[in-house]
């Protein structure tokens, strides 16, 4: 019974989209017989897009300053790999709340 | 009062051929249609998976260590393998040698982490329940009451305090700055960057998968050559390597940080 009534919804609200999509062919957006606005900038897609510039330069610098230093000292590697993962870990993590930031803005 | 809408990624519109373009993911994917449900409480696909996670852990660690020998015979060697990475790369750097009393409580969070976020390659499965984000919240909930409150209990309210608000070494004048943005940060910012780690790089990969399982179906039926379709799908298998080493890694992250603060918490970081 709660399937069919998904179901029932669902083909209802496809039916409604397609519905929408003619309307807002027919008008201009922003008039108030559409209140369907085109939007030109999306903001969550900028907010990411900006937020990811200072971790995509630290996760170079860690990779790079790992690569450097096993090129000077090349049996640290094993000690060294450990900071690698937990630096890299660290600074993705600002990328990836810039991603979940774009969700709520979507 | 119909909230719950997909039954995994489907949308309003997703007959493709009728103009309605490509189906991309949303949060939508990530709510999912109850199992059954008992009154106002409904278990859902997530809840599923995390019962069967915490009845792996728990079988195989029981399967392994049930008779426990010197030599170690057949599943034992794994769960030797398992047990002796965590004490090893985990623990042992961060809490030292009488740290060992946390072996049970870090192993459990590593594994549950860990095979939590494997069921987003696991065919059938498909779905990694720490991309919901009740469940890394409620992980670090449990992080954060055990760091604060052994650390009250250890070394006295104020004084813990203090530690986490002032680093040793720094010169008096800077301290009406500097401690509060410590205190804020080892006391809230912590717990909020430790959930949403997990759960961004879970949601991130997800989507990921997401967006090239979806593509790879789509340009099938955009009657264009199929070589579109097969360098998607090469790319998904790309991608879900790539998922594979992420999720290890940050099942790995979380409990090295569980660990690094319940360090903190016994004695003074600084």
């Amino acid at each position: 019974m709660q399937l069919a009534m998904h179901l029932h919804h669902l083909l209802y609200v496809a039916a409604g989209a397609r519905h929408a999509q003619a309307a807002v062919a027919a008008t201009a957006p922003g008039t108030p017989g559409n209140p369907i606005t085109y939007h030109i900038l999306n903001l969550g897609a900028l907010a990411y897009g900006l937020a990811a510039i200072g971790p995509g330069v630290g996760i170079g610098i860690i990779f790079g300053k790992f690569i450097e230093s096993i090129a000077r000292q090349p049996e640290a590697q094993g000690r060294l790999q450990g900071f690698l993962w937990i630096g890299f870990a660290l600074t993705e993590a600002l990328a990836l709340i810039g991603i979940a930031v774009f969700y709520f803005l979507k | 009062m119909n909230h719950v809408v997909a039954v995994g990624a489907v949308h309003a519109c997703s007959h493709v051929g009728e103009g309605c373009g490509y189906p991309s993911p949303s949060i939508q994917d990530f709510y999912f249609r109850p199992l059954f449900s008992i009154g106002h409480f409904h278990f859902d696909k997530p809840m599923l998976l995390v019962l069967i996670s915490t009845l792996i852990v728990l079988v195989f660690f029981w399967a392994a260590f049930r008779k426990p020998q010197i030599v170690p015979r057949g599943v034992q060697n794994l769960g030797e393998l398992g047990i002796l990475f965590v004490r090893d790369q985990i623990l042992r750097p961060q809490l030292g040698k009488k740290g060992d009393n946390w072996l049970p409580f870090l192993s459990s969070l590593f594994f549950f982490i860990w095979i939590n976020n494997i069921f987003g390659i696991i065919p059938i499965l498909y779905f990694p329940a720490t991309s919901r984000f009740e469940y890394p919240a409620i992980l670090t909930a449990t992080v954060w009451v055990l760091y604060m409150g052994i650390g009250m209990y250890r070394q006295g309210p104020l004084r813990y305090l203090k530690n986490l608000s002032v680093p040793s070494g720094a010169p008096w004048w800077i301290l009406p700055l500097l401690a509060p943005i410590d205190f804020l940060s080892n006391v809230f910012i912590r717990p909020f960057t430790l959930s949403v780690r997990l759960w961004a790089n879970m949601l991130a990969g997800h989507v990921l998968l997401l967006v090239f399982a979806l593509a790879t179906w789509y340009l099938l039926t955009l009657k264009i050559q199929l070589v579109f379709s097969l360098a998607s799908f090469l790319l998904l298998i790309a991608l879900t390597g790539l998922e594979l080493l992420i999720q290890l890694l940050q099942a790995f992250i979380f409990t090295v940080l569980t660990a690094f603060y319940i360090s903190g918490a016994y004695e003074s970081a600084h």
